[in-house]
């Protein structure tokens, strides 16, 4: 009984940071983790006024001490927490790459126009990188 | 409209990049060379050699230069082609020429080089090891057969060019534009170069550490 209860513990914590880990930045997963971190105070709360519900809980789930049951929750927002972070750091490099992208750009000489002065008002070419980045 | 440019991504060059661009000038006149922030004074060495430089203002990884490089030349619109071309002197230009010759003739998308067509490139068992692993691992992820997966020589027509988003900065994007070129299903052919390792491109090249990265930056995209 507690082997199944276990796996299923397991199976629903790589499930839902997967989810949240692919999710991104969208205003739903936003939500969920929100929403988790509000259960996760309110436990940790309670858990100091009475302390033996959260070891009940732990019992419940097959998992033994309260401390336990915290400490998993702890990892799991850890694991939540340094996904998100990494993504948003990965939007923000990409971000400052097409920013340098386009400043080099603008920058360089174009030795194919004749007369090279006049680009400051040749229309710049459309680049489809530029929109494409913001949106996630 | 048929214009050749040659995309050098450079980071910290100075003491051959000068050497490399004299070279391809003779055969291609436009050379690029994208300077990813060096601070050796690779751009003064490559502006006086003969060759136009993007300067990115802060570093950014050589996928982010390739792709600059590769936007540079689409805006010139009488460019056919791109050769991409490593800046430590351990491609041919014999090689270019010959791989820019068979995209006209054979109508082509995309021709990449390979070290693994013939035996003149002489590698070590452990690298040999890892090429080939990484060549198995694209092919099972991207189904193209390719025998050599992280080659710096390449030459691109301007349609397949112009598709090309490297996202990528840092070494994964070799991995990424097989992937992309997988998806737009080209008509890519493989051609024989050879590779010269020098003191130099072995000091500089990717150690096989390098290829740990690699697999993270892939999958964690």
């Amino acid at each position: 009984m507690i082997f199944i209860v276990q796996l299923v513990l397991v199976i629903a914590v790589i499930f839902v940071s997967l989810a949240l880990m692919r999710g991104g930045s969208n205003t739903r997963h936003l939500a969920i983790r929100r929403l988790l971190l509000m259960v996760f105070a309110f436990a940790a709360a309670i858990s100091i006024f009475l302390p033996d519900l959260l070891t009940r809980v732990a019992q419940f789930l097959g998992i033994g001490r309260g401390t336990d049951l915290v400490l998993y929750a702890l990892i799991f927002c850890f694991f939540v927490f340094m996904s998100t972070t990494y993504q948003r750091f990965r939007h923000s490099e990409f971000a400052l790459t097409l920013l340098a992208r386009r400043m080099a750009l603008d920058e360089a000489p174009r030795p194919w126009l004749e007369d090279d002065r006049p680009r400051l008002q040749a229309p710049v070419k459309q680049q489809p990188t530029a929109a494409s980045g913001s949106e996630r | 409209m048929s214009k050749t440019w040659v995309v050098i991504p450079m980071y910290n060059e100075a003491t051959v990049v000068g050497k490399v661009i004299e070279g391809l000038l003779g055969t291609f006149p436009n050379v690029v060379c994208v300077d990813d922030g060096s601070r050796d004074g690779s751009v003064v060495v490559a502006r006086n050699a003969g060759a136009v430089v993007v300067e990115h203002p802060v570093n950014l990884g050589q996928g982010a230069s390739l792709q600059t490089g590769i936007e540079y030349a689409l805006q010139d619109p009488q460019t056919d082609s791109i050769v991409t071309f490593d800046a430590d002197g351990q491609h041919r230009v014999e090689d270019a020429v010959a791989m820019v010759e068979r995209l006209r003739t054979e109508s082509l998308d995309v021709v990449l080089g390979s070290r693994f067509l013939d035996s003149r490139t002489k590698l070590t068992a452990m690298k040999r090891l890892v090429l080939k692993v990484a060549a198995l691992q694209m092919k099972l992820s991207t189904g193209l057969d390719l025998t050599d997966a992280h080659n710096g020589l390449r030459v691109l027509g301007r349609d397949v060019a112009s598709r090309i988003q490297l996202r990528q900065n840092r070494m994964a994007h070799a991995s990424e534009l097989v992937h992309q070129l997988a998806a737009f299903k080209v008509r890519y052919v493989e051609h024989p170069v050879h590779i010269i390792y020098t003191d130099y491109s072995k000091a500089k090249g990717q150690s096989l550490l390098n290829s740990v990265n690699i697999v993270a930056d892939l999958f964690f995209k």
